[in-house]
């Protein structure tokens, strides 16, 4: 099964996900993110819109590869990968 | 008497409580995340923050223990089919003059969540959102669940019913300044005022299209900017493009409305059928984004005037609130109690307010001011919060 490791900002609004491996049944992107709603409800909601698409500030990589589809998230995620959700960096 | 003070900030919600003649800060809640808009609920306590994160999309934030614990509740989204005309974005190359084109149409996708309206006391559990890109949202079970008010969202000023097709009439909404963080340029819905006599009758303020009104409970809008003047645009007095800062009412006297708008101050003492421009650019009284309005004297207001337009600052270098009390005929400022120099404040449209002879207002410096004498002298409560974007007393 994938592993899902997630940016340390999001154990905030999810501790559950905090101290564990998330591992989920392969799939596409956006069946692995609604997945990790099983471990964490509500979780898709922070890094989705109401239309699936990634948050225009999140970021996903499927092992060291920034995935390109960010609309649909259909791109597959092997048994072995790890899937990688982090925020783009912003201050002030 | 209020005895709680709510401040949306940048880095969170500020709550201040009353304590004989004090008012004591709470540390900061919602730590570190932008709150564009914070309130209490009158009618059951709840305290409501909206929070504008930058990474994870907009959230509301509910305390039901009086702000010792804070819950998510369900996102506002916009349901499958909701679009909207694009407009676009006001960057250097965009030329005003090229020829339209198509227009280009989006998934509306919720960006902010601008503000929020508790309904009547008749109305126990119906709660209202506005929204950037433009969406009024109800509630009707205490704002566990939202749904889209499609009337609005489909209405002719902007295109039709978007859900049905493509658009069968022109977009007149324009966006606002604020949409741009967001890599847009959409309008929103920043103010929503209810008639305390009649649940079914709202007016809410668009920037940037203007005023509109319903009287069956949202199920028909009509826009209400007659009497408005936009000096920006080539014809100052057409139906839409007007720009309200922020729209309030008078809860004793709802046929008595104000709105600081970006091209002056604007009266209506007939529920918006007509507005009234009552500023004094001569007395300093013009530009700002706030007004307040007495709960029973619907001639009485306030407002933060503030240099338009391109230097968005405090007159002069001072900070004044000004107080009409004859509908806008004559304007007073006050002043003491307030920074007379080196004051560089802008108080944002939701950032004053007035609960009986009490008024408060908290600047994008950080300053928070209060009155108990109706405006007339200040004291600050504090030098130091984060940049300010809301205030209301609880």
């Amino acid at each position: 099964m994938p592993t899902v490791e997630v940016t340390r900002h999001l154990y905030r609004y999810f501790p559950a996900l905090e101290n564990r491996t998330i591992r989920v049944p392969a799939g596409s992107v956006a069946e692995v993110l609604r997945a990790v709603d099983e471990h964490a409800p509500g979780f898709s909601d922070y890094v989705l819109d109401e239309h699936g698409a990634l948050r225009r500030h999140v970021n996903v990589c499927l092992n060291d590869t920034i995935v390109i589809d960010r609309k649909t998230l259909s791109d597959r995620v092997p048994e072995d990968a790890t899937l990688y959700i982090f925020q783009a960096l912003s201050g002030g | 008497m209020s005895n709680m003070i709510l401040l949306g900030t940048r880095k969170g919600t500020v709550i201040f409580d009353r304590s004989n003649s004090a008012w004591i800060p709470r540390p900061i809640e919602h730590a570190g995340i932008p709150v564009c808009y914070a309130a209490r609920d009158p009618r059951n306590g709840s305290l409501w923050a909206s929070l504008d994160h930058g990474h994870w999309g907009p959230k509301l934030s509910r305390s039901r223990d009086g702000g010792m614990t804070w819950e998510d509740v369900q996102s506002l989204k916009y349901p499958e089919g909701a679009r909207y005309i694009v407009q676009y974005l006001p960057t250097p190359d965009f030329d005003p003059e090229a020829p339209v084109g198509q227009p280009e149409y989006k998934d509306a996708t919720v960006f902010k969540i601008w503000t929020l309206t508790f309904g009547t006391a008749e109305q126990p559990r119906r709660l209202y959102a506005g929204t950037i890109p433009g969406g009024l949202f109800v509630s009707n079970d205490g704002g566990d669940s939202w749904e889209l008010n499609r009337p609005l969202w489909n209405h002719e000023s902007r295109g039709g019913n978007l859900f049905a097709g493509e658009a069968t009439s022109e977009n007149r909404w324009s966006g606002t300044p604020a949409s741009i963080d967001y890599g847009v340029f959409e309008p929103g819905i920043h103010s929503i005022v209810i008639d305390p006599r009649d649940p079914l009758h709202m007016h809410i303020a668009v920037s940037s299209a203007g005023v509109l009104e319903t009287t069956d409970g949202g199920l028909s809008w009509t826009g209400r900017n007659l009497g408005m003047l936009n000096d920006y645009m080539p014809n100052p007095e057409a139906e839409w493009g007007h720009d309200p800062h922020f729209v309030a009412g008078c809860p004793g006297q709802p046929e008595h409305l104000w709105q600081q708008n970006h091209c002056g101050v604007f009266y209506s003492d007939d529920g918006a059928m007509k507005w009234k421009k009552v500023s004094m650019p001569d007395a300093g009284v013009h530009f700002g984004f706030p007004v307040a309005v007495d709960a029973h004297d619907g001639r009485t207001a306030w407002v933060v005037p503030a240099r338009a337009d391109m230097e968005r600052m405090a007159i002069g270098g001072g900070l004044c609130v000004a107080r009409t009390t004859d509908g806008g005929q004559s304007w007073q400022s006050f002043r003491n109690g307030l920074p007379q120099e080196n004051a560089y404040d802008i108080v944002l449209r939701h950032g004053l307010d007035v609960s009986g002879d009490s008024l408060c207002f908290g600047s994008t410096t950080g300053n928070v001011y209060l009155s108990e004498d109706r405006g007339e002298t200040w004291r600050c409560l504090g030098h130091h919060f984060p940049p300010v974007y809301s205030v209301r007393f609880g």
